[in-house]
């Protein structure tokens, strides 16, 4: 600690100036009210391309994956690099889907998946499990921000726990005060930071430690000398495929989860989000230089703190900074890393407390909640989960935490034919779509169960490439899970949807028209158009 | 979740009797979307780009092409952006 004054100093510092930015908040575009969803939960829907530029990639583009990602390129070079084709296909692929997804929010009111899933297949408990998916995926997504701040505060030589528990606090406190307007506001700084840390770094670190074609041949040098055959700067024959449906999968799995969610609808109307689809890849561009990180880590000859004898891999990047770079700037980077950290944190804890209220709360127990009784419930909510997350990372074993974001995009990609698909096509019937579900969910769940770590000498729930000769198949190709998973859970939702639809099982019934998937901002919401109806 | 699909028909769901009062059908149909299909795809097809050379500033094929996807994608959505927004207003 001593030795790290300046960096901590520095770091204290941009934490406290965020904070004061994050109760500020409550005042930027101040609406007449915070006392709805609308409001405290969506930033009043109504933000520009620029601020949801920032914004959601604020929100995808987390502490933790920019502490992860180089830690797996670390340690098992270009399988680590999938980020980067995932985050490419990620955006041509939602596109057209999430222009629907917007129109039939705007025109209806929607503030979670789980309330459009409730429309469209006229199913409370269908959304309920939605919702239920949605929470427990986001949880530890939660608590492994708290994994980004921790490795920052590791290289600082600050190991307690009381650090977080403030920072949590103070971030707490804020979101509850500000709904989505804080991580809205603070994204700005987050995202200037990380740019010109990585910029600086890119410039900076090759240079010191002999160029780029020498940190390619030194990871290289260092693969070659493990006993694991697949690693490598390069794929091999058995994880190109894997890799490639990594990123699908990902890919896929990304705007359904609920947060990503919230960032799309804070927006104010289809044009801000198409706008958004080719701009958001900048950060996919900075991604791929922060995977890069891992093998400067290799070339300048980091080796990984260690905790309770455990070498742990996500403080690379973090040690990286505090050889390379002046104390001060050292500071500037811890600081990006942490406030990136806080960003996704309260947008995360937004959105799984919007479904509690939504989908669950004012579904089973209170029918009649008002908005405001809705943004109460909501706010509370909020605080609890991040209470949640804390206990996680305090009482489990971080690496559960990990295990767990792992299953959360396998059991988020489950959500896909219900919501993703549902934009399409209202053809499944409820009921398939919970069996479907449930098989998705079993057999992802079972999969992922199988895949021993030999690494970190775990049994199970090592890891998400599924050996495909476990399957009975003659190769040695692996695949990721959730892939799996999904074809399993489509396959069973068609299957139970043809049955149920052939013995005449009542459906729910949908109450959106067609015109309502291409409504735009001033086209009249539901609520007016019953109104104008009914006088 | 595909968009390689083309949108969907306007036949989904049960034709909308209400729909009388605002009747001007607008569709997010239009043959450049199918653009998005090459940023989809081309990423995903390890084998154009899993090879340590041609080098290009001591980067591998296997880095700078994956790079270079991604002006790839920002071109493709850019294109399939301006042919299909809205106008303020405009044309509703």
């Amino acid at each position: 600690m001593k030795d790290h004054m300046t960096e901590f100093v520095v770091f204290a510092a941009l934490f406290v100036l965020v904070s004061g930015m994050g109760f500020v908040a409550a005042r930027w575009r101040r609406p007449q009210t915070m006392d709805s969803l609308d409001e405290w939960g969506l930033g009043g829907r109504s933000f520009g391309s620029w601020i949801t530029w920032f914004l959601i990639g604020g929100d995808l583009y987390t502490a933790y994956t920019f502490v992860a990602v180089p830690a797996l390129v670390f340690g098992a070079g270009a399988a680590g690099f999938y980020a980067v084709p995932y985050t490419i296909v990620v955006y041509p692929l939602v596109f057209l889907v999430l222009i629907r997804l917007w129109s039939v929010s705007h025109r209806h009111g929607f503030v979670t998946p789980a309330d459009f899933v409730r429309a469209r297949f006229g199913s409370p408990s269908l959304a309920a499990v939605i919702a239920i998916t949605g929470i427990v995926a986001t949880m530890p997504y939660i608590a492994l921000q708290l994994v980004g701040i921790e490795s920052v505060l590791k290289a600082m030589g600050i190991n307690g726990h009381w650090p977080i528990l403030i920072a949590f606090a103070i971030l707490a406190a804020y979101t509850y005060q500000s709904g989505l307007r804080a991580p809205a506001l603070i994204a700005f700084v987050k995202d200037a930071l990380i740019y010109i840390v990585i910029i600086v770094a890119v410039l900076y670190i090759p240079s010191k430690v002999g160029g780029w074609g020498h940190i390619f041949d030194s990871a290289q040098a260092k693969f070659a000398k493990t006993p694991a055959p697949s690693d490598g700067v390069l794929l091999d024959g058995t994880n190109q495929l894997n890799y490639a449906m990594l990123a699908l999968g990902s890919a896929l799995a990304l705007f359904l989860y609920p947060h990503s969610v919230t960032g799309v609808l804070a927006s104010k109307n289809r044009n801000v989000i198409k706008r958004n689809m080719s701009a958001l890849p900048a950060y996919s561009f900075v991604l791929g230089l922060i995977a890069l990180l891992g093998y400067m880590a290799i070339a300048a000859g980091v080796k990984p703190l260690s905790t309770g004898g455990k070498p742990d891999t996500n403080t690379v990047v973090p040690v990286l900074f505090d050889k390379m770079f002046p104390d001060w700037f050292a500071g500037v980077a811890y600081a990006a890393i942490g406030i990136g950290a806080l960003v996704p944190a309260a947008i995360m804890s937004i959105a799984a407390a919007n479904l509690f209220t939504r989908n669950i709360y004012k579904e089973f127990w209170r029918k009649d909640a008002t908005d405001k009784e809705e943004a109460v419930v909501s706010k509370l909510v909020s605080l609890i989960v991040k209470v949640g997350a804390v206990v996680c990372i305090l009482a489990l074993d971080p690496e559960f935490s990990i295990d767990l974001q792992l299953i959360g995009g396998v059991i988020i990609l489950q959500t896909l034919p219900a919501v993703g698909l549902g934009l399409v096509t209202n053809w499944f019937h409820r009921g398939g779509l919970i069996a479907g579900w449930v098989a998705g969910m079993a057999s992802g769940l079972w999969m992922l169960s199988q895949i021993p770590n030999p690494a970190k000498h775990k049994a199970h729930f090592g890891g998400s490439a599924y050996k495909l000769s476990d399957l009975g198949l003659d190769t040695k190709m692996t695949v990721y899970v959730g892939i799996l998973a999904l074809a399993v859970n489509l396959a069973v939702a068609v299957a139970a949807s043809l049955v149920l639809k052939a013995a005449g099982a009542k459906d729910g019934a949908d109450v959106t028209t067609p015109e309502d998937y291409t409504a735009d901002e001033g086209d009249p919401k539901v609520h007016e158009l019953e109104l104008t109806s009914s006088t | 979740m595909a968009p390689q699909d083309p949108p969907p028909e306007p036949s989904e769901g049960a034709p909308s009797a209400t729909a009388e009062g605002n009747a001007r059908r607008r569709s997010d149909r239009h043959p450049v979307n199918w653009l998005l299909v090459v940023p989809v795809v081309v990423p995903l097809l390890t084998m154009l780009f899993n090879h340590d050379g041609p080098r290009i500033a001591g980067f591998p094929a296997f880095y700078w092409m994956q790079f270079a996807f991604i002006p790839l994608g920002v071109l493709c959505t850019a294109i399939v952006y301006q042919a299909t927004k809205r106008g303020k207003g405009g044309d509703r």
